[in-house]
């Protein structure tokens, strides 16, 4: 079918993953309108994949006003829908108390733009950033915090839930921790050993990339797109650079799309076999931890040896891959998957074997469905949970709408789940990567990129190792980013491992917290 | 218990020879030290210095200078060089102990490589070495790489260096990413509680230079513009075997371009 309006989807404009629209075809509706577009959305099953703010186009409304915009996914369809919105005041009535999963979102806005979502019941800032856009410009303009332009931000000072009464303490942790991880402020109000609730305070990582893509693309952009999170390289990358190849009706060869999902899910079984190991080691079973730090290794080999970096930068390339693979290449990689397969098998079965390992990963850090699907949870941590949401199904784009990969569904939600979630999809992206491996389409790796369309809209979306990311661009009248929107996996799971803390041990902390594994710096940006 | 012993046996053992055998196989693909053939660069050409994602390159009439601390070892550099003046080598070994000595051009092909502590460090430091890492801005890739220092295939426990769970316990910091707004008063605490005396790696363009986020208002331009650095380890991220050298080298373990001391 043809992406365009659907009278049976209402008032939205539906398109495809990776297609980019007219940005005049999105409607823009009243502020009521818009929410209950938003609504009804979910309650038919559908869910928030970005809601986000931008200034206005010049002429299209008012001057001083903010833009919304909002981006559901119907998975059932395998359809994007978009709408937006002008809000001219201070403020819009929050969804929040109704549509749990747009709680960040609500947030984000708040501190980008200046707009107060009016009954959300936990407005606190995202990253500890100052506006990045507001209406007027001036000294005495001041966000939705009542702080002056230019006054300092503290990261992650500001009140937290707080829980009173006898025997209740409160324990802080970071930003700096323990190990050589990155920074976030973690803040646990406990009742003996018992965790009731956890805050999550991060944004110690921002470093403005959404910020550096206006105006763009530079000759920067790639490169903010492989670091967005480092370990998902392959991934944000990729979503860049469909934004790129859609805005400019660039046509990739099938080669191209072939070695970009190999080079993909390489990056999950890296990720997925270090994760194993790193749960192995915080319930201390040393032999898989040892195991499989070192096969992580040789996973990040061989995305290495397909392009010289361990974490697959250089790989993904406006237009399709920066190396090529030749049969020599392919032989090689695939005598490394033997290894790999032998060595990961060896590793990762003693955990299930294991009644200590067992009992330490069951009925920890349970996230329930109804839990996950409320968060808007993503990724694996949302097929442990039951939900079966995988981008490379239910989105499909690039190589995926060729060769599919059966999802993987757990239903206990624990940190067993969790774990075991990610064996599943080992064994399927293994296959995977087999398969195309031996039979690598021919034609070019890379075909040029032409000149951005002017005015376009454009929702590119990866299955990420860790799950959903999202890249959102808008051009301006000569076909530069107007906005640029990134929402990485984890933006959407640092929820879902606060929630699934409450109830546990505050000393099954680190345990929770690896089965999730989510990235400070994708959430930070 | 008997599966265990027979994963453990399947495994084997990993821990690579190095610095007393040979290093670990790079993939031909891998992005060391550029190697310019100023010879070939054409006259009033700056093609590289344009197309540097972090302005790494300056065109001088003796031919192109390259700060390794802003490299990412994109070879964007090479791709757009119309004479092929530019080649990235499989030479990892690429650490410092002065900004200036990651700066390469026709006089000075390689990075002037960091010399070992001066003694009085060196004897405290030299077979044991403690050190916490900060991460301050930056995508994980350079923690993931350190962490893997840790794993067995490396074993940095062998060379008395381990990484520390508080600063107070530490000798000195490691620090990665530009060192963001939001991380300067944590990274000015966690320096200020490790004893005298101590020191500090710079890991990455990002902690060197700012890398990527050079410019950026969120960010400094890495570990060097608020803590005085001892050593720098350029890359994007650097290759464990990169880090492991320059951190050898600062204890002595390695020295000239050759095999190490062991």
């Amino acid at each position: 079918m043809s992406p365009g309006l659907n009278p049976e989807r209402g008032i939205l404009r539906t398109f495809t993953n990776g297609w980019s629209i007219d940005h005049a075809s999105i409607p823009v509706l009243d502020p009521d309108a818009f929410a209950q577009a938003i609504l009804g959305g979910v309650e038919a099953g559908q869910r928030v994949v970005a809601l986000f703010g931008a200034r206005p186009t010049e002429g299209a409304g008012l001057a001083d006003a903010t833009a919304l915009y909002v981006v559901l996914a119907d998975d059932e369809a395998n359809l994007l829908a978009a709408a937006r919105t002008e809000i001219t005041g201070k403020s819009f009535a929050s969804l929040t108390p109704r549509c749990p999963q747009v709680h960040l979102f609500e947030r984000e806005i708040a501190e980008q733009f200046g707009l107060t979502p009016e009954g959300h019941p936990w407005l606190k800032p995202v990253r500890y950033e100052p506006l990045i856009a507001s209406r007027g410009t001036g000294p005495t303009r001041k966000d939705a915090w009542g702080r002056a332009a230019g006054e300092p931000i503290a990261p992650g000072c500001g009140g937290f839930y707080r829980l009173e009464g006898e025997e209740v303490h409160e324990v802080a942790v970071g930003p700096v921790h323990a190990g050589i991880i990155e920074p976030g402020h973690f803040r646990f109000q406990c009742q003996g050993e018992i965790v009731h609730h956890l805050e999550i305070a991060l944004g110690y990582q921002h470093r403005g990339v959404e910020q550096a893509m206006l105006g763009g693309p530079s000759s920067r952009s790639i490169h903010y797109a492989e670091t967005l999170a480092g370990d998902t390289t392959i991934a944000h990358a990729t979503c860049h650079c469909q934004v790129l190849e859609s805005l400019s009706r660039c046509q990739k060869t099938a080669r191209a799309q072939t070695l970009r999902g190999i080079a993909l899910e390489l990056e999950r079984l890296a990720n997925h076999v270090g994760d194993l190991g790193a749960l192995a080691g915080d319930v201390g079973f040393l032999p898989t931890a040892s195991f499989c730090g070192r096969i992580r290794g040789d996973v990040l080999n061989m995305t290495a040896t397909l392009c010289g970096s361990r974490f697959g930068r250089g790989m993904i390339r406006p237009g399709g891959v920066g190396f090529d693979v030749d049969v020599a290449r392919s032989a090689e990689l695939l005598r490394q998957l033997d290894d790999l397969d032998r060595d990961a098998h060896s590793a990762v079965n003693l955990l299930w074997s294991t009644p200590s390992v067992m009992a330490r990963f069951e009925g920890t850090g349970p996230l329930s469905r109804q839990a996950a699907l409320d968060l808007g949870i993503v990724g694996p941590a949302a097929r442990a949970s039951g939900l079966a949401r995988d981008i490379r199904q239910d989105q499909p784009c690039g190589m995926f709408r060729f060769a599919h990969i059966p999802s993987s569904i757990v239903d206990s939600g624990d940190v067993f789940a969790r774990a075991y979630i990610r064996w599943l999809e080992f064994h399927q992206s293994l296959r995977f990567v087999r398969e195309q491996l031996r039979a690598i389409p021919a034609g070019a790796h890379q075909v040029p990129v032409g000149r951005l369309a002017p005015d376009n809209f454009v929702v590119a979306l990866n299955e990420g190792w860790r799950g959903e990311v999202c890249h959102v661009a808008i051009t301006d009248e000569v076909g530069r980013f107007r906005r640029y929107k990134v929402v990485d996996a984890s933006f959407r799971n640092w929820s879902g491992l606060a929630f699934a803390l409450r109830g546990q041990q505050i000393s099954d902390f680190p345990l929770c917290n690896k089965s999730f594994n989510l990235s400070y710096c994708g959430f930070d940006l | 218990m008997l599966k265990i012993m027979q994963a453990r046996l399947q495994q084997g053992h990993r821990t690579m020879r190095y610095p007393d055998g040979p290093a670990p196989a790079l993939p031909d693909r891998f992005r060391g030290l550029p190697v310019i053939d100023v010879g070939k660069c054409a006259d009033g050409c700056t093609a590289c210095a344009q197309a540097c994602p972090t302005g790494a390159i300056t065109c001088a009439p003796g031919g192109p200078r390259m700060d390794l601390g802003r490299c990412l070892f994109c070879a964007q550099c090479a791709g757009v060089c119309p004479e092929g003046a530019i080649a990235y080598s499989g030479e990892y070994r690429l650490a410092a102990g002065s900004r200036a000595d990651l700066v390469i051009e026709q006089d000075q092909p390689a990075v002037r490589l960091a010399a070992a502590l001066e003694p009085r460090l060196l004897k405290l430091f030299g077979r044991s070495l403690k050190l916490r890492q900060v991460s301050a801005g930056g995508c994980n890739a350079c923690e993931a790489d350190v962490n893997v220092l840790g794993t067995v295939g490396w074993d940095l426990g062998r060379f008395g260096i381990q990484f520390v769970a508080a600063p107070r316990h530490a000798d000195g910091l490691l620090i990665t990413g530009p060192v963001t707004q939001n991380m300067r008063l944590a990274l000015d605490k966690t320096y200020a509680a490790v004893p005298e005396p101590k020191i500090v790696i710079a890991c990455g363009a990002c902690a060197i230079s700012g890398g990527p986020y050079i410019n950026h208002a969120q960010a400094l331009g890495g570990a060097g513009t608020v803590l005085p650095v001892d050593l720098y380890i350029p890359g994007c991220p650097p290759h464990p075997l990169t880090i492991l050298d320059g951190l050898l080298r600062l204890l002595g373990r390695i020295d000239g371009p050759g095999a190490g001391k062991g």
